[in-house]
């Protein structure tokens, strides 16, 4: 133990106790997030998991869900940065309004989220009636329509992220790319997305990672149809009905490719300076 | 100036509760320094001027094109205005390395990739940071940051070159060398300047004329010369280090409130007394003799001032007098006690109000 010398300012900081009553509830918190997983792998087949991991319904749910994340979530990039740059940097009557609708997918129950889906697209909804009769477009119970219902639960997400990063990104940078000739769209695709570029690939992560699990609206609007709209969430959800150790593995196999990816991403993206 | 200014402007302009009225005249080659206390509106003249804060009333002429004028709906986007601006804090994107800072606005005016380039190169070398092109903003010292941002500024030729308090964010030593810098590059520029400053070394420094605005308006305007001997404002004469009063004058006498004063000049009417600190004497008792104008006077403060101490005086008229350490210590200055101050008649400038 170093003797106490108040004069000489040194570099470790001095160590204070940590309240019990703080200490508790975090640890009690950081189990009840653990335990959950670890009794996920206390529970799992591990003899029969290597047979069980080359069913070819559990790649094909894999491989679909993968997928469905990633289309949804370039589908939500696509709308959703558009739309998080309209809110943060243009003023429009009845922005609040716009910005509390473009929420509304969080807090509405994805089930009920897959019934408005089928309203509107469904083959006598509001709009996939004229899709079907137009294009012969049909949406409902289809792989399309798996990564409509994802992005449709997924895309406030992004939206949020985007937003609070354009918002804290400085506008000046903007005014000071339009005296040097840039104009509104210059200045966005030149200036405003690389200053907000880690902020996107954080919304994308969280947009990427709630899609894979989507489960209610997709059951709803397409339904479970093993190799087109059977993603690995809902096919967890069945086969806990009929055989509960493949329910457990696929349990496993989700968690970690979400895990494995999304600590890829971080990395790589969205710890970047 | 003969011939027809490159900028003609009459700025009106509102944000918020504050009010901007101001007439500026700049032409080519000429360097005017815009200088004002904080909020005196030197800032959004500059954003009107840019294109980044709407004009309400007046007109914006640039080389003879008229870019803004409200009564006629015109109104020319930033992007499209021959308007180089130097910012505060530079503002170069984080982004991209100084040398596609500089390319930045070649590229945004139609020439590729490679001309762009060549033409930030250029511009990096006359700056003389051609070695650092590679280098991102944050890897940029201050001085260095803001050699890139007036190289940006200058990249694409612009007919008005605005700078945003350029030195302002440098310390003492740095700026005294991109001071120097600067006033070599503003010289060689060959399209109007200005610039916006608080600090009056600067402005002296770098600019061929002044003007200066406080609480939106022009208050004074002239050479370096002419605003340093003849203060207008108690802001201007504080800039400048000057005593300044105002009052009546009839020849060589300028009455100021209930005190008479000598001055060198015949003045009649309304007028502006003024002398330097250093030219007010300190007495322990009436002093008599050669013309002087003197009158007692009460200490209420001393500071340092350079070598000197400056005495702040309150009386029939307030003043800030200069003494030496020595004449200091031989007065016993303290706050409160009384002295009687003398200028001399021939220190003592009058001008007309």
């Amino acid at each position: 133990m170093p003797a106490r010398d108040v004069a000489a300012p040194r570099p470790a900081r001095p160590r204070r106790r940590v309240p019990l009553a703080l200490l508790v509830p975090a640890g009690l918190g950081l189990l009840f997030l653990v335990l959950p997983l670890a009794g996920l792998l206390a529970r799992a087949p591990w003899s029969t998991l290597p047979q069980r991991l080359t069913e070819p319904g559990v790649l094909t749910a894999l491989r679909l869900s993968l997928q469905t994340a990633t289309l949804a979530t370039l589908l939500c990039v696509g709308l959703g940065v558009p739309l998080a740059w309209l809110l943060s940097r243009v003023e429009f009557p009845g922005r609040r309004l716009v910005r509390a609708l473009v929420t509304v997918p969080l807090v509405l129950p994805p089930v009920v989220g897959g019934v408005a889906l089928l309203l509107v697209f469904g083959r006598r909804g509001l709009l996939g009636s004229w899709l079907d009769a137009t294009f012969g477009v049909t949406l409902p119970f289809t792989t399309a329509g798996v990564v409509l219902a994802e992005a449709f639960v997924a895309m406030p997400f992004l939206v949020i992220a985007v937003e609070g990063a354009l918002r804290g990104a400085d506008p000046r940078y903007e005014e000071a790319a339009a005296t040097l000739g840039a104009g509104r769209w210059t200045t966005f695709t030149h200036v405003t997305l690389p200053l907000v570029a880690p902020g996107i690939a954080a919304g994308a992560v969280l947009c990427w990672a709630r899609a894979l699990g989507e489960f209610g609206a997709t059951i709803t609007f397409a339904g479970n149809y093993p190799g087109r709209t059977q993603t690995m969430p809902l096919a967890v959800y069945l086969a806990l009905e009929t055989d509960p150790p493949a329910a457990i593995v696929l349990s496993l196999i989700l968690l970690t490719v979400s895990v494995a990816i999304l600590a890829g991403l971080r990395d790589r993206w969205v710890s970047a300076p | 100036m003969t011939a027809a200014p490159l900028l003609d402007a009459h700025l009106v302009a509102d944000r918020g509760a504050f009010h901007l009225d101001v007439r500026l005249r700049i032409g080519a080659g000429e360097v005017v320094a815009l200088l004002g206390p904080n909020g005196a509106g030197k800032s959004t003249a500059l954003r009107v001027l840019a294109g980044l804060h709407p004009l309400t009333a007046g007109h914006l002429t640039l080389d003879g094109v008229e870019l803004d004028r409200p009564d006629r709906r015109r109104w020319t986007p930033p992007e499209r205005r021959p308007v180089g601006v130097v910012f505060q804090d530079y503002l170069l994107f984080p982004h991209l390395s100084a040398l596609d800072n500089v390319a930045f606005g070649p590229r945004r005016h139609g020439a590729d990739r490679r001309t762009a380039r060549d033409r930030a190169q250029r511009w990096l070398d006359r700056v003389g940071l051609a070695e650092l092109a590679r280098r991102r903003p944050r890897q940029l010292s201050g001085g260095q940051a803001q050699r890139v941002a007036l190289a940006r500024a200058l990249a694409v030729d612009p007919t008005l070159l605005l700078l945003d308090e350029p030195l302002a964010a440098l310390d003492a030593g740095t700026r005294l060398d991109t001071r120097a810098e600067l006033q070599r590059h503003l010289g060689e520029h060959a399209g109007a300047t200005l610039l916006v400053t608080h600090d009056p070394l600067d402005a002296l420094v770098l600019a061929d004329r002044l003007i200066i605005v406080e609480h939106g308006r022009v208050v004074q305007e002239g050479d370096g010369a002419a605003v340093t001997a003849r203060p207008r404002t108690d802001y201007v004469a504080r800039l400048v280090g000057l005593n300044l009063h105002r009052g009546r004058a009839d020849g060589h006498t300028v009455r100021v409130g209930e005190l008479t004063l000598t001055a060198a000049d015949r003045v009649v009417g309304d007028a502006f007394v003024a002398f330097a600190p250093a030219a007010v004497a300190l007495h322990p008792s009436r002093p008599d003799g050669s013309p002087r104008n003197v009158w007692p006077a009460t200490v209420v403060g001393v500071q340092r001032h350079g070598d000197n101490l400056r005495v702040q005086l309150d009386g029939p008229i307030t003043v800030a007098a200069d003494v030496t350490p020595g004449a200091a210590a031989h007065l016993r200055l303290t706050p409160g006690q009384r002295v009687w101050a003398a200028v001399k008649a021939a220190e003592t400038h009058a001008y007309p109000a």
